[in-house]
């Protein structure tokens, strides 16, 4: 019996030293860059190592908000961020909305064409978006050798290298970029919805439109459910790829999300500690967000995300 | 209601097809919508392709629309003789290969593993994984520890901190739980140990969902532009997606580097062949974004059923 014990514990332990290299990995890129946020609370300045005597305490806390110039720069990127997350927000029923017309397409063919070519740019790298976006509208670009042509303009328009409608202009990008793939999950919902239901419904006389408030969207709100309460917990995070690709002279006060500043202040003026000072502010605010709408969302469903 | 549906039969298979004129006006405004929605998903690439085998001067200015003017393949051969791009390609089939291989492989071993009960402390080590999904050290600390590890300017810098995704193991994971355990079983009262059974037992019967994973992951290596900012000055070890985003915005500068290079003598007939920022930017853009085009309608399928299997987990 007791053989039989200790074979047991040493498979248990041999099992576990063939997953150490690969949860020492998991340590070292996922865990200790934590030790990092230290650097929030010391002068740091590469290439010196740390030491105690560059201990600062909240200095560079009281940094971000210690004079007018600081302060208009966070408040802006706060409102860029805010802006940006606000309109994805307004705008997340889009890809359900995509899902359920696609899905009264009856043309099968026509349905998977319309999938397949939506989801393309969900696979294409930021930068490529930026250079299909480059290309498209450039003063000899597409759009405006077209409207020019229709006499919709006289002149080119510039698009990128402007100050105009930034937020808007990066939201449609997302969307280019997303909205196809986002269906999918609905779409696979809408597949999953009781048949009788919808012809039960039919025979009642219900028109499409009805068949579709009644039954199509009532079925699909848990998900997006899911995907708001998401939405919100990533308020603050936007990723800062697209928003750098697309960043110029021009646009540059209206497409700094956090992301980005933070970003844009390691490597511009503000220096390390600066930086990591803003990035841990905005990991807290993350954290708070996500564990609200976590119990949110066990309040209303019975059941969180994470 | 039910009397009506017994009584009149051949009007209910009808019923299918009786729709009002407001149910015919929502089809129609449909067909255009996503007609229309599918063209500006479709289009620019379209555009950028027959620009790049066009007429170098006729691209230059915009005259090319619809269809390719005066088509010529010049631009690949040239393009391709810059040594930075050439490079550049290298580096990013490398990484894309290695980087997926290994994180198809840590995927499904980890998956396997964390479905073992008799791994010791199993439930902890699995969270002690997953919990990664959600936080994030941010970008400058995880820079300093890439420094402190000797990753920056390494081409390893690409591949170790993305091999392990947590979001892939709970795939593999799933997918182990859902094959019949008596196939371990069988296996283990033959004689073969942990790993045996994952290389002789497992792997085989979750190639479906590592199919899935291997696109993902294959698609995201290749995309990868992030870290070559943060991690990498040596131009030895730029990336494809990184140079097309220094050629964007330095076009101009490359293109007469390439003309002198080509050696152009004849002005006036080469005009049509000669580079232009525009062309340079194209046919780079084509050469990145080939292999997504290429790859992804032949996989749709797969990353269709992984989100499916991803949704019934989350």
């Amino acid at each position: 019996m007791k053989l039989i014990k200790d074979r047991a514990k040493a498979r248990s332990y041999r099992e576990f030293l063939y997953i150490l290299p690969f949860l020492a990995i998991v340590a070292l890129f996922a865990y200790y860059p934590l030790y990092g946020w230290f650097y929030a609370f010391f002068d740091y300045k590469p290439p010196f190592p740390l030491t105690w005597e560059k201990f600062v305490g909240l200095k560079w806390f009281q940094t971000m908000v210690s004079n007018k110039v600081r302060i208009n720069q966070l408040l802006e990127v706060m409102r860029n961020t805010f802006a940006i997350s606000g309109l994805s927000l307004a705008f997340s029923w889009f890809p359900m909305v995509f899902a359920v017309f696609l899905n009264e397409i009856k043309a099968r063919t026509y349905k998977r064409f319309v999938q397949t070519v939506t989801t393309l740019p969900n696979f294409i790298s930021w930068v490529l978006v930026y250079s299909i976006a480059f290309s498209v509208f450039s003063s000899t670009g597409a759009v405006n050798t077209v409207a020019m042509n229709l006499g919709l303009i006289q002149e080119p328009q510039i698009f990128l290298a402007s100050p105009d409608h930034v937020w808007f202009k990066m939201w449609l990008w997302l969307t280019w970029k997303n909205a196809g793939w986002a269906a999918i999950m609905y779409i696979a919902a809408i597949s999953g919805i009781d048949e009788e239901m919808i012809t039960a419904a039919k025979i009642d006389g219900a028109s499409r439109m009805k068949i579709i408030w009644h039954i199509t969207l009532p079925s699909l709100l848990p998900t997006y459910f899911v995907i708001v309460m998401l939405n919100l917990a990533n308020f603050l995070t936007n990723g800062m790829e697209q928003f750098y690709v697309f960043q110029n002279a021009f646009n540059k006060d209206y497409i700094q999300v956090l992301d980005l500043y933070v970003y844009n202040l390691a490597m511009g003026n503000g220096g390390y500690s600066l930086s990591v000072a803003v990035s841990m502010f905005k990991s807290i605010i993350s954290v708070i967000l996500l564990c609200v709408t976590n119990g949110v969302s066990k309040l209303v469903r019975g059941q969180g995300f994470i | 209601m039910e009397l009506h549906i017994s009584t009149e039969k051949p009007k209910t298979t009808k019923l299918k097809m009786k729709y009002g004129i407001g149910d015919r006006l929502i089809s129609i405004v449909t067909y255009v919508v996503y007609a229309l929605f599918s063209f500006v998903c479709i289009y620019p690439f379209y555009y950028i392709f027959i620009n790049s085998i066009s007429a170098n001067d006729l691209s230059d200015k915009g005259k090319v629309l619809f269809w390719p003017l005066g088509i010529h393949f010049s631009n690949y051969a040239n393009v391709l003789k810059i040594p930075d791009l050439f490079n550049a390609l290298t580096v990013s089939v490398e990484r894309t290969v290695i980087g997926t291989a290994l994180t198809v492989l840590f995927a499904a071993f980890l998956g396997y593993m964390f479905t073992r009960e008799s791994l010791w402390h199993r439930k902890f080590w699995y969270r002690f994984v997953i919990a990664t999904m959600y936080f994030n050290a941010g970008i400058i600390p995880w820079y300093i520890t890439m420094k402190n590890l000797g990753l920056t300017n390494n081409f390893w810098g690409y591949i170790w901190p993305v091999v392990i995704q947590p979001f892939y193991i709970v795939l593999c994971k799933t997918f182990v739980e859902s094959t019949p355990k008596e196939l371990q079983e069988a296996a283990e009262i033959d004689g073969a140990g942990t790993l045996k059974i994952f290389f002789r037992v497992i792997l085989p019967i979750v190639k479906p969902i590592l199919a899935t994973i291997a696109i993902f992951a294959a698609v995201a290596q290749w995309n990868s532009f992030q870290d070559t900012l943060l991690l990498v000055t040596d131009n030895k070890l730029f990336t494809l997606q990184f140079v097309l985003y220094q050629y964007i915005n330095q076009a101009s500068s490359l293109k007469g580097l390439i003309n002198n290079a080509s050696g152009t003598v004849n002005i006036a007939a080469s005009l049509a062949k000669a580079q232009t920022a525009t062309s340079i930017r194209m046919t780079v853009t084509v050469l990145v974004v080939t292999p997504i085009i290429l790859v992804y309608p032949i996989f749709q399928r797969f990353f269709v059923k992984g989100i499916m299997i991803g949704a019934v987990k989350g």
